[in-house]
């Protein structure tokens, strides 16, 4: 299936040592996903849909997925299809 | 052999043999385009510089583009007439720069000795990483690393010293190493075009071609009495290099280079028609340099200038300065007399540099004389840092010369908007 980058806001903890470990994605339209578990945490590129950065490999309602962190800004992998919320930032 | 990695070639890089990588981003700026952007990847792609600014040529191009026989260099519509669905990319140097460190930050784990060669080359020396692995290991490892991190490829080459590194690099494209070692060199690289060595370019590639040195191995074979006498010393040491006897060493990240030169050119939006219109370029080009040279706390001695024709034939002259200064008028004086005395306007010109050479330190003790007006230069130098003052505060168009108010057309210039003169 199609991907397509998505930048999304995201809820952070930071713990003392500074690590940030992601705890809600929240999209465009106010849907707030948990991430359940993080397993695990390395830089990489996304080759579905471009871009580079830490990846965290998170489980949100029981499925894993990749959530990158560039720079400062947070995206998503999303499948093509899925409704991007009025004011989503697709690129 | 090319590229084929055996345990020996593995050994080779333990113990006191050096072990020097050369790391080659592969076609970069059209490689970062197409990771960022996935629309482009079963494309032919090419990343150009504008047209309207006359900058329209390819500057880097995918392997797709590159199978239709484009070539970085080469104008838009001529890499157009031969591929005509060649998708074409503005540069993006943000990007490169990013990835470039990106790439850079990977490397120094494994040594802090990584020498840059341009924006997408660097020469490592893994000499003392014996303990991450031998120097085609680390190589690999860099390799896979880029890939998985960056979602980039690279080739490397491992070699005992720079030059051959470089080639090994050159060796084999893309996403691979080859290693190029004291036992092999000779069958690996001796049959290859003398021209594939660093340092031998178009010129000495053509002195070299005359007199039948083809090769690598011509070159290595060649008497050094006649390599002296044609190319002087630098002959000698092409023939070292060629014989895989390069000692020079890579330099660690933190080393500074020392500053030769500071120049600017500009391609101008519309071509100049006769010296008052390149005096005014030249005059708008040193307010740059000076910036830079004070920045830098140098003064020139010399100036050179490089103008090229619509045809793009290009010229290039160089004269002493009749005392270090970083003075613009008098960088611009300088390199407008020369202009005059050196250039005959043949056809219409497209660009124009100039170039601050032989530089010394600001506070360099100077030889006086009796015919200089000192207090003259001393006025006009006070009355340069009050216009630099000024353009610091307020931006490069604060203040100019009368001269500049005209209707030739500069382009945009690290962000700063096109003007026109």
């Amino acid at each position: 299936m199609e991907r397509k980058k998505v930048y999304v806001r995201v809820a952070l903890e930071v713990d003392p040592e500074g690590k940030v470990y992601p705890r809600k994605i929240i999209w465009a339209d106010g849907q707030v996903y948990e991430v359940d578990r993080i397993s695990r945490v390395c830089p990489a590129a996304s080759t579905k849909v471009g871009g580079c950065g830490m990846r965290y490999t998170v489980r949100i309602c029981g499925s894993e997925t990749f959530l990158f962190n560039e720079d400062g800004r947070w995206f998503v992998e999303a499948k093509e299809g899925v409704r991007i919320p009025d004011g989503g930032e697709i690129l | 052999m090319n590229g084929k990695f055996t345990i020996k070639d593995n050994n080779i890089h333990r113990g006191s043999e050096r072990a020097i990588l050369h790391v080659d981003m592969n076609n970069f700026f059209a490689s970062v385009e197409c990771m960022l952007d996935t629309t482009l990847r079963d494309k032919a792609v090419a990343v150009c510089g504008s047209v309207e600014e006359r900058h329209g040529i390819v500057l880097a191009k995918n392997y797709r583009a590159k199978a239709y026989g484009v070539k970085t260099g080469e104008a838009v519509w001529q890499a157009k007439q031969k591929c005509a669905g060649l998708v074409t990319v503005p540069p993006h140097y943000d990007r490169y720069a990013r990835f470039a460190k990106l790439a850079r930050e990977i490397y120094s784990r494994y040594t802090d000795m990584i020498e840059p060669y341009g924006m997408d080359e660097c020469w490592l020396d893994v000499t003392g990483s014996a303990l991450m692995g031998s120097g085609y290991e680390i190589a690999e490892e860099i390799r896979r690393t880029v890939k998985e991190e960056l979602g980039l490829t690279v080739s490397a080459g491992v070699s005992f010293n720079k030059v051959f590194a470089k080639l090994g690099s050159d060796l084999k494209k893309p996403d691979a190493v080859t290693c190029i070692t004291r036992e092999n060199f000779r069958e690996q690289i001796w049959n290859l075009p003398a021209g594939e060595l660093l340092g031998v370019g178009p010129a000495t590639g053509r002195t070299l071609a005359k007199f039948g040195i083809m090769t690598i191995g011509d070159l290595a074979k060649a008497p050094d009495e006649f390599l002296q006498r044609r190319l002087g010393i630098c002959g000698l040491r092409l023939k070292l290099c060629a014989n895989g006897m390069d000692n020079s060493s890579v330099l660690a990240a933190e080393s500074e280079y020392p500053i030769k030169s500071v120049g600017h050119g500009t391609t101008t939006l519309q071509d100049l028609e006769n010296g008052a219109q390149v005096r005014c370029v030249m005059l708008e080009l040193v307010q740059d340099i000076s910036s830079r040279l004070a920045e830098s706390g140098k003064k020139a001695c010399s100036v050179a200038i490089a103008i090229r024709d619509n045809n793009l034939d290009w010229e290039q002259h160089q004269c002493p300065l009749p005392m270090p200064t970083r003075s613009p008028s008098c960088l611009a004086e300088t390199a407008w007399h020369l202009f005059e005395a050196k250039y005959r306007i043949r056809r219409p010109i497209r660009s124009v540099s100039v170039r601050a050479i032989n530089l010394v330190d600001e506070d360099i003790p100077m030889q006086v004389d009796f015919f200089t007006d000192f207090e003259r230069i001393e006025k006009r130098e006070a009355l340069d840092r009050t216009v630099e003052l000024l353009r610091g505060r307020f931006g490069r168009n604060i203040i100019r010369s009368a001269v500049l108010f005209g209707d030739i057309h500069m382009p945009a210039h690290n962000g700063v908007p096109a003007v026109t003169i």
